[in-house]
């Protein structure tokens, strides 16, 4: 199994990729990580004319946090995300879900950046993205551009990015003040594709009770399924809340289908079942005070 | 319609090469057929079985998933690179050999290298980090019972003998048995 | 002193080369050879009208392309039937290149030889053929509807069909006083090694002889194979197994087509030529096992006895028969486990399918048994309300019912005649072992809490050691290393250190001074091949007999030097000694000098040899008639049947009321294969076929569509158990020697697989309270069997 021959190009900065990606067009893919695209090479189900190698461009390998997001640069490595200690203090989601996502060897070289623009429907950073509202920064030689993840994720292996694009930076906005998230995945092994994964992000108010609650859902649609849980939990104290019930409005608001590993009917059922056990985890999280934090 | 080649440097266990290359040609190919260095293993080609697992810059990474000039430049550890300074068995080896930690030894080269840079970054693993140190990497011979106690011996081998460093080295040569 | 080797758990010879990355597989060799790679039909049924290779002879670096029609002589027969039975009645193999029809998606329709591998399936890309679709047959049940045909000659898809019987069942079970049916599946797998296969052929020219490189379990078969097919003299053909990445049955069967085609362009070409099988190449066009539908129909008593079982089972075989019946031969036998069946009648039918072909994976054939009894067993007890212990426990074979003959015909051909074994402590140790008396407190306990956990047993009996024969050279050399040859093959069992401890142990010399090589035409001519956890049995015992002559002779020619009786002498760490006599010695190297008597003093050994008078004199020939030059021996071992290994398994697993997850909490084995030789490797072999056993019953499984695609033929959705997902094991052992073999000992290789469907069958039954009678289980699945049985919610 392998890949068949493409032209190479392997740009200094920025700016030299996207003339490459300009002038490639849609016989350009963009080589990061790797981690999803040189298999597909390697089976010879893909067989871009033009590999643009993006690994060079020490300006996009950078995570970075503020007081508004972690801001994740195109070469930023799974595995630098998931062990930044400011981003586990910022956005802990991420590294909740990023535990999840293959293996520790994958996560070496596989990219946030790349995970997101390669949209895969069981992938945990469009979950992560659409749960917290992020964007995508785009550019290409035309200009630069911001989607949201709401628009950015448009099918199965299908993202917003247009040929001659370049995703530059994943931006991931912290939570407000009082919120918890977790992240529950069922896998047939460990490190697999999820059957089902549930990203659940809460906020409490200063009574600690839930202001607001919503779920992000992997492996039950073409794109993350983003649920408003505040029917079900709102205006509940944090540790009374009906998970259960909020698990079912999840159950119901999914569309999985039928493939070799599980059939649509239990894929829904986990949805729901893993939205309950996120939920309970994130506003146990939640209502943490600082001094429990610290 | 031939393909262009690429200069391409790579420092593998402590020796610089440099091969001209295909921009296609997996670094798991070209460390075992442009530089004559057969111990990385090849079992799928998709990044699941993890016998193909090298360090490069330290850092475990499957080279059936790298092309060659995406690494130029970069320093890689093979599990030849594991080997002592003079030559003989490096801890981790030493520790698969006295657990029985392998059977056909086709997944072993990628555990190596693994377990290589798992103690190094964690010195004193339980026997549950072990198991989870070692979960990205397929075994069909010793269901893993073996390797997981080739982790925690090769963590104690180092701890005795220091540091687990990589070398590069001549091949050791072969005692006794034949084939 | 020398340590009594046999039974010592020394570490391995051949692990230094293999941990340091100089291990030499197929792959590692042939560094200037040219690459083969294969064009396989997308189709699981069609025929090929035409094939246009004119794409490919552009392509910078091919060297040829070959179809059919390239074919000549006996290479463009069909691939040989290894073993015909009288009840295979349509026995049907492929081409080695497609002859105008293909009947599973893989199957090899043209040859490119090129440059390397990238560039041979740039070539392959670049091969049209043309198609025409046929109606594909997949699964048993459209097998056996037969609306279609895989081929056209065998128009109900039937290959063979056969039936055993032993006294009247059908009498039996109506007479008994309870009756059950069952209806049992478990459907297809894959042996599934880290290396796949590969072959790397040189055609020496000046010599016109044939050395073949091939990762295989049979290198002699192989090589009697491609003599026939090439028309190559047998003596000018050698084939060597190099170190191979696991096989687990599936690198038995030969030849394969590639086998065959990568010698035959080394000669058409002159050139060096190796192809090395990707893995998803070893998903469609190598071979898989498992997939069988059972129908039990068993009478008993009041105890549970069993009076009366009768089988019917369908096997799907795939597209083509080159191993013939054994794996339903094997599952017809073997199925009788530990038992007295009363009356049995056994019936099937092997269906063809336009699938991978189907030929042995490690169990070949009693798993899918094992399971099938073991689920009939669990059964008994449930109906009668009994200790499914003691429901097997009063169905035993005992231990002075040995040896017991069940009246069937084995896979050897030879009587099914259990040799020795004892079955009730066997399972006493294993019910200790897990604690099966006290498991019923805590399964209550957990329930309280509101767990379910549940505990599986499984009884299984494996004949081993199957012949016709192995045989092994033993050879002290002058310099006193021992070299030792047998001709079967290694896939990661530590032969080169088994029988370097055997032939050690009994020449009485450091078992460092022995080298073992294996699967080396050129080293041994005469071999069967390593499967059905033969190898220890088989060429454990023709070491250890070759030793003995070898040592039998070193002590004849010794007497002669010391001038004393061999009655009297001992080998001891390499040195032939007077027993209790410090200062008459005579090392064994200088015994190998005097074992000939042309002796011209090359080395200091053979100086020393000269010291010593051995021989007649002048009124006799150098060499007598029986004997020859040299401290060597050959000798075979050709066993009367199979010796008969058993085991219980337990599992204790977990499972999660909302998600279905099944969680393994213990697995204990209790096995008995005679004497081990090395109890280290013996485990080892254990853990890794408990770890396969697992796979089976939870995760793997080859999926095949409707149009006969195989939907997982990649490592991310045929799932093999990663460390996460196999659990610890604990083991303990029995010691029933085999009075068949003069070592005592009996295989092991299979152990650890058999019993897996069954044993996680039953523990998630027990946990869930559901009847599970179809293996794998995912946790879909058992979600959704929870729903049948409680359709408005879960249990």
């Amino acid at each position: 199994m392998k890949p068949p021959p493409f032209r190479y190009h392997r740009p200094s900065t920025v700016e030299e990729a996207l003339a490459v990606l300009a002038e490639a067009g849609h016989d350009g893919k963009v080589l990061a990580g790797g981690q999803s695209l040189v298999p597909l090479l390697n089976m010879r189900l893909a067989a871009p004319g033009q590999l643009v190698d993006v690994n060079r461009l020490a300006e996009l390998a950078y995570v970075r946090t503020d007081a508004e997001a972690v801001r994740v640069g195109a070469l930023a490595r799974h595995a630098e995300v998931e062990h930044d200690a400011d981003t586990w203090e910022a956005v802990p989601l991420l590294r909740q879900a990023l535990a999840d996502l293959a293996h520790p060897t994958i996560r070496n070289r596989g990219t946030v950046v790349g995970s997101l623009v390669h949209a895969d429907p069981s992938g945990e950073m469009p979950a992560v993205l659409a749960l917290l509202g992020g964007v995508m920064e785009l550019a290409s030689e035309q200009g630069r551009r911001t989607v949201p993840a709401a628009e950015f994720f448009v099918g199965p292996l299908e993202s917003a990015l247009r040929p001659g694009e370049l995703a530059t930076a994943a931006v991931f906005p912290r939570p407000p003040a009082r919120s918890g998230s977790a992240w529950r995945e069922v896998a047939r092994r460990r490190g697999d594709y999820a059957i089902c994964g549930v990203g659940v992000l809460v906020t409490l108010d200063e009574e600690r009770l839930v202001r607001a609650a919503r779920a992000a859902c992997i492996s039950v649609g073409p794109t993350p399924v983003l649920v408003d849980l505040a029917g079900a939990v709102g205006g509940r104290p944090h540790d009374a809340a009906d998970w259960a019930a909020a698990g079912a409005v999840v159950a119901a608001a999914v569309d999985p289908e039928d493939d070799i590993h599980a059939t649509a009917a239990y894929r829904r059922h986990l949805a729901g079942v893993l939205t309950a056990r996120a939920g309970r985890a994130a506003a146990a999280q939640a209502a943490r005070t600082p001094e429990e934090l610290a | 319609m031939s393909e262009d080649l690429h200069q391409t440097r790579l420092l593998v266990n402590g020796v610089q090469h440099t091969v001209r290359v295909p921009a296609r040609r997996l670094l798991a190919d070209c460390l075992r057929h442009d530089l004559g260095l057969t111990g990385t293993h090849v079992g799928c080609e998709h990044g699941v079985c993890g016998a193909c697992t090298v360090l490069v810059d330290g850092l475990p990474m499957r080279s059936c998933l790298l092309f060659a000039v995406s690494v130029d430049g970069a320093e890689i550890t093979t599990t030849e690179g594991c080997r002592s300074a003079d030559g003989g068995l490096g801890p981790v080896q030493r520790a698969f050999m006295e657990c029985h930690g392998l059977q056909c030894g086709f997944c072993t080269p990628g555990f190596v290298t693994t377990v290589t840079a798992f103690i190094r970054d964690h010195p004193d693993p339980t026997e549950a980090e072990a198991r989870e140190a070692i979960g990205g990497n397929l075994c069909r011979c010793t269901g893993y019972q073996n390797i997981v106690a080739s982790v925690l011996r090769a963590a104690e081998l180092v701890g005795e003998e220091g540091s687990g460093e990589p070398q590069g080295g001549a091949p050791v040569g072969r005692e006794g048995s034949g084939a | 002193m020398t340590t009594r080797l046999f039974g010592e758990p020394i570490a391995r010879r051949e692990d230094p080369r293999l941990v340091a990355g100089d291990g030499r597989f197929l792959d590692d060799l042939g560094a200037g050879a040219l690459a083969a790679a294969f064009v396989r039909s997308p189709h699981a049924h069609a025929r090929i009208v035409d094939v246009d290779v004119g794409g490919a002879l552009d392509v910078d670096g091919l060297v040829a392309v070959y179809t059919y029609e390239d074919l000549d002589g006996r290479v463009a027969e069909p691939l040989p039937l290894l073993i015909p039975h009288p009840s295979l009645h349509a026995p049907r193999t492929a081409h080695p290149l497609a002859n105008g029809v293909v009947r599973h998606v893989g199957e090899p329709v043209a040859m490119v030889v090129a440059s390397d591998r990238y560039v041979a399936e740039d070539a392959c890309d670049r091969v049209l053929v043309t198609y025409e679709p046929l109606p594909p047959v997949v699964g048993i049940d459209a097998a056996l509807r037969a609306e279609h045909a895989v081929h056209d000659d065998v128009r109900d898809n039937v290959a063979a069909h056969m039936v055993q019987e032993v006294g009247d069942t059908r009498a039996a079970i109506a007479a008994a006083p309870h009756r059950l049916e069952l209806e049992l599946q478990i459907e297809r797998s894959a042996s599934m090694p880290l290396e796949g296969k590969g072959v790397y052929a040189r055609w020496d020219a000046a010599d016109r002889s044939l050395r073949v490189y091939s990762s295989t379990q049979t290198s002699t078969s192989v090589r009697m194979a491609l003599a026939a097919k090439l028309g190559v003299p047998v003596d000018r053909v050698e084939v060597v197994a190099p170190d191979v990445g696991g096989g687990f049955g599936v690198k038995i069967v030969h030849p394969w087509p590639e086998e065959v085609l990568v010698p035959w362009a080394a000669i058409r070409l002159g050139r060096e030529v190796k192809w090395v099988e990707d893995r998803r190449e070893h998903f469609v066009s190598s071979a898989h096992e498992r997939g069988q539908q059972h129908k039990v129909r068993v009478g008993f008593d009041d105890d549970g006895r069993l009076l009366g079982l009768e089988v019917e089972f369908l096997h799907d075989n795939g597209a083509y028969t080159p191993y013939g019946i054994i794996v339903p031969i094997i599952t017809s036998t073997q199925l009788l486990g530990p038992y007295k069946p009363g009356a049995y009648r056994v019936e099937f039918r092997s269906l063809y399918t336009n699938t991978v072909i189907v030929t042995p994976y490690r169990g070949a054939g009693r798993p899918q048994g094992v399971f099938a009894m073991e689920r009939t067993m669990d059964a008994i007890a449930e109906r009668l309300g009994r200790d499914r212990a003691e429901v097997r426990e009063v169905n035993f074979i005992r231990p002075d019912e040995m040896p017991y003959d069940h009246g069937l015909i084995f896979q050897d051909g030879r009587p099914l005649i259990y040799d020795s074994g004892d079955y009730p402590a066997s399972l006493a140790k294993l019910k200790k072992l897990v604690g099966w008396e006290e498991f019923a407190a805590e399964r209550e306990q957990a329930r309280a809490e509101g767990r379910r956990v549940g505990i599986g047993l499984a009884c299984y009996v494996e004949g081993t050691g199957v012949g016709p024969y192995e045989g092994a050279h033993v050879r002290v050399e002058t310099n006193g290393k021992v070299v030792v040859a047998t001709g079967l093959t290694t896939q990661g069992q530590g032969h080169e250190t088994v029988f370097a401890q055997v032939a050690a142990s009994e020449l009485g010399v450091p078992v460092e001074d022995v080298a073992v090589v294996t699967g080396d035409t050129r080293r041994f001519k005469y071999a069967v091949g390593t499967f059905a956890s033969r190898a220890a049995v088989m060429s454990g015992n023709a070491v250890a007999l070759a030793a003995r002559k070898v040592r039998a002779k070193a002590l004849r020619i010794a007497g002669e030097a010391l001038e004393v009786d061999p009655a009297d002498l001992e080998v001891v760490d390499g040195v032939v000694r007077v027993r209790g006599v410090p200062d008459a010695e005579i090392p064994l190297a200088t015994v190998a000098v005097l074992a000939n008597p042309l002796r011209y003093a090359f080395d200091e050994q053979a100086k020393q040899a000269t010291q010593f008078a051995v021989g007649g004199g002048a009124e006799v020939p150098p060499v007598a008639d029986d004997d020859e030059p040299g401290l060597e021996a050959t000798d075979y071992y050709s066993p009367v049947r199979s010796t008969f290994a058993n085991g219980v398994h337990a599992a204790v697993v977990e499972t999660d009321p909302d998600t279905a997850e099944v969680k393994i909490l213990r697995y204990c084995v209790v096995h008995d294969c005679g004497r081990l030789i090395n109890p280290r490797i013996v485990e080892g072999q254990i853990h890794g076929g408990v770890a396969q056993g697992v796979g089976g019953a939870l995760y793997e499984r080859i999926v095949y569509d409707e149009h006969g695609q195989l939907l997982n033929a990649s490592f991310m959705d045929f799932l093999m158990p990663y460390a996460s997902e196999v659990p610890t094991v604990e083991t303990d052992h029995l010691e029933t020697p085999s009075p068949l073999n003069p070592l005592g000992i009996k295989g092991a290789g299979e152990a650890g697989v058999i019993p897996g469907a069954a044993v996680f069958a039953a523990a998630i039954s027990d946990a869930e309270g559901l009847w599970i009678d179809r293996m794998p289980i995912s946790p879909s699945e058992l979600w959704e069997l929870r729903r049948q049985k409680t359709p408005e919610g879960d249990a």
